[in-house]
């Protein structure tokens, strides 16, 4: 089971209208790791990840998550499959006319047993225990999304994504417009988070600090095409763009951060 | 001495028992949300009747997620009493993290909506509408102050009014609403008048069918109608327009750029409003008696010199001018409303929804009430 990738995917292109995103890419995720997906803009990230989870049809190629294909047109398996993922948008995406509690409680309604079973008081509960495991207080249960922060949406709608234990999670550059301090305590909540529920994790990012601090593999979107590798690998990589993103001054000073250790001591006196 | 409890089948189970005096509890199989959610008011109503030491035993659990880790220390906190600690054994070590990172966020059940007294409910939406009313209504004052003095300030300096502008709205919203104001115009004259002949018929006063259709269109309907679909079709506009400028932060960058958004977003659509509603309204006139004027010729037989003979008997041109004094003031009006409800517009994509919405709800509510008022006004002056 160990050697069976949770994503497969082959040959997938991509097509909008005459331009081409993706032609013949391939990728497998394998089970409990997080890969970080990363690319220049307009390399197709987000329709990457939207491909994989079935919100968007590719010209070809084939798709299988946990086994499945997420496009078939068997509902019921594509249900099935939609409860064992979880997927957290750029921002959030929480109902906007639904209370954070409600949010969460909406997979758990939708994709959990029969509701007679379930009562109303058992879905605050865990909604409750979502809500508090991704760091936000209790009163944010009661709000709605527009009385909240960006950071505090973000881990809103991580708790949404995480109400069903998934066993993949999708992330859509979860630190993106979170200042640093707060993009590096929600990228070590991910990574706890992916620890203690035994989380794979997909995750599309421009943060070159995320990549180092969470991510096990990095997969680069280049030439229409992915190279996946560790920070070692693509570090060594002779390819223009990747070596341009991984030594430009950016990617330095990330490296430079982390392996002077001041990352995890920043981490710990910002958490602290 | 077993005191079963739980069911035991293939997914979770649980069994409280006896043992020397200590209780415990054991949990196995798959305990994920299916499970609790099946042994949620058993797990409840657990209760310790007695004193004596208590157990939990999870060593015959084969899975486990959030819910069931959940339900858990739910019921570790439900035997523990003062003086009597629970202590959970056998668990394999990634349940036990996972039990460990659940325990941390143990937290009270938040019914997650807030509930109230349903009066004081009431009470309060009451006086924040009241509120809210009365700070909309400073803040259109405030910019209706603020258009007019934008406008008398562009009059004195007309080299800086912006043509293109100009007129591209006003082919938008008076060229373009041209076909919709006619044929409704049109339609309503046809009814009028078929409904009018239908009741004077009786009384044999056909021919007074000519005079309810002039005074009702040239008067009141004409303008009304053109201002209603004007409001549905050119205020509505306005607001999403400036609404999503306002979202892309494009007001933002008028204003760091020293360009005046009342003057370069507002003047020249409330100027195309104001030039285009009087030709819309004549317009409408001319097609409401038209389409009465059909009715009238096929079903009262009423010949086109008779008609219009009874036309001229039947109105003054006040009538006329009543209805097309009233236009430019019912399109600023409108333009005003719809600009107000853009630039109110913060954040959100969803605000650009409802204050469009709400422009064209309150741009008709102001021009109907302006319109009783001009009623009453017209009334005392005898015209």
């Amino acid at each position: 089971m160990a050697d069976e990738p949770v994503i497969r995917v082959r040959g997938l292109v991509t097509r909008f209208g005459p331009q081409l995103l993706h032609d013949g890419l391939d990728l497998d995720v394998r089970k409990g790791e997080v890969i970080g997906l990363v690319g220049g803009s307009g390399t197709g990230k987000s329709v990457l990840m939207k491909t994989i989870i079935g919100l968007n049809r590719p010209a070809g190629g084939t798709i299988r998550v946990l086994g499945e294909d997420p496009l078939s047109d068997d509902e019921a398996a594509v249900r099935r499959l939609q409860a064992r993922w979880g997927v957290l948008f750029q921002d959030g995406a929480l109902f906007s006319s639904l209370t954070v509690a409600e949010n969460v409680i909406v997979p758990l309604r939708e994709h959990g047993p029969d509701l007679d079973d379930v009562s109303p008081l058992l879905l605050r509960e865990l909604a409750a225990v979502k809500i508090r495991m991704v760091g936000l207080p209790l009163e944010a249960a009661a709000k709605y999304p527009s009385e909240l922060s960006g950071g505090m949406r973000k881990r809103a709608g991580l708790a949404r994504a995480l109400a069903l234990d998934p066993e993949i999670l999708f992330l859509d550059e979860p630190t993106a417009g979170l200042d640093p301090i707060g993009a590096a305590i929600f990228d070590r909540l991910i990574g706890e988070l992916q620890k203690s529920l035994g989380l794979t994790v997909v995750m599309v990012t421009h943060d070159l600090d995320s990549l180092l601090a969470i991510c096990d593999r990095i997969a680069v979107l280049v030439d229409k095409k992915i190279k996946v590798g560790t920070m070692d690998e693509l570090l060594r990589d002779p390819h223009p763009w990747i070596s341009a993103y991984f030594h430009g001054p950016r990617g330095r000073a990330a490296q430079v951060q982390a392996q002077a250790g001041a990352h995890a001591a920043a981490l710990d006196e910002t958490a602290g | 001495m077993a005191l079963q409890t739980g069911s035991a089948d293939d997914s979770g189970w649980f069994r409280q028992t006896r043992e020397d005096d200590r209780i415990v509890l054991r949990f196995g199989g798959r305990w994920t949300l299916e499970a609790v959610g099946r042994h949620d008011q058993e797990l409840r109503r657990l209760t310790v009747a007695d004193s004596g030491a208590a157990r939990i035993d999870i060593s015959a659990l084969d899975k486990l997620d959030t819910a069931g880790a959940w339900a858990i220390c739910r019921a570790v906190a439900a035997l523990q009493k003062p003086g009597r600690e629970v202590d959970l054994i056998g668990a394999q070590p990634a349940h036990a993290a996972l039990i460990e990172r659940v325990r941390a966020c143990e937290a009270a059940p938040h019914s997650g909506r807030r509930f109230a007294n349903p009066v004081l409910v009431m009470l309060e939406r009451i006086g924040g509408r009241m509120v809210m009313f009365l700070e909309e209504t400073r803040d259109l004052v405030g910019f209706l102050g603020q258009t007019v003095f934008t406008v008398v300030h562009s009059v004195l300096r007309p080299s800086r009014i912006r043509l293109t502008p100009l007129v591209s709205h006003l082919e938008q919203v008076g060229l373009n609403a041209v076909p919709i104001v006619g044929l409704l115009s049109f339609l309503i004259g046809v009814v009028l008048a078929y409904q009018g002949a239908d009741q004077l018929r009786r009384f044999g006063a056909d021919i007074f069918t000519v005079n309810l259709l002039a005074v009702s269109v040239l008067r009141e309907i004409g303008i009304l109608i053109t201002a209603i679909i004007v409001a549905g079709r050119s205020g509505s506009a306005f607001a999403a327009q400036i609404g999503t400028m306002k979202v892309n932060q494009e007001v933002d960058a008028m204003r760091t750029l020293g360009l005046d958004p009342i003057e370069i977003l507002v003047l020249p659509r409330v100027v195309a409003l104001v030039l285009a509603m009087p030709l819309l309204a004549f317009f409408a006139d001319m097609m409401g008696l038209l389409g009465g004027g059909v009715i009238c010729y096929l079903m009262l037989d009423i010949s086109i010199s008779q008609f219009l003979r009874q036309l001229n008997g039947a109105v003054s041109l006040w009538s006329f001018w009543i209805g097309i004094i009233k236009a430019p003031i019912f399109g600023f009006i409108i333009a005003l409303v719809g600009c107000f409800a853009g630039l109110s517009v913060s954040g959100s994509a969803e605000s650009v929804g409802r204050l469009t919405t709400k422009a064209v709800v309150e741009s008709i509510f102001i021009v109907i009430v302006v319109d009783a008022i001009f009623s009453v006004l017209f009334s005392y002056l005898k015209i």
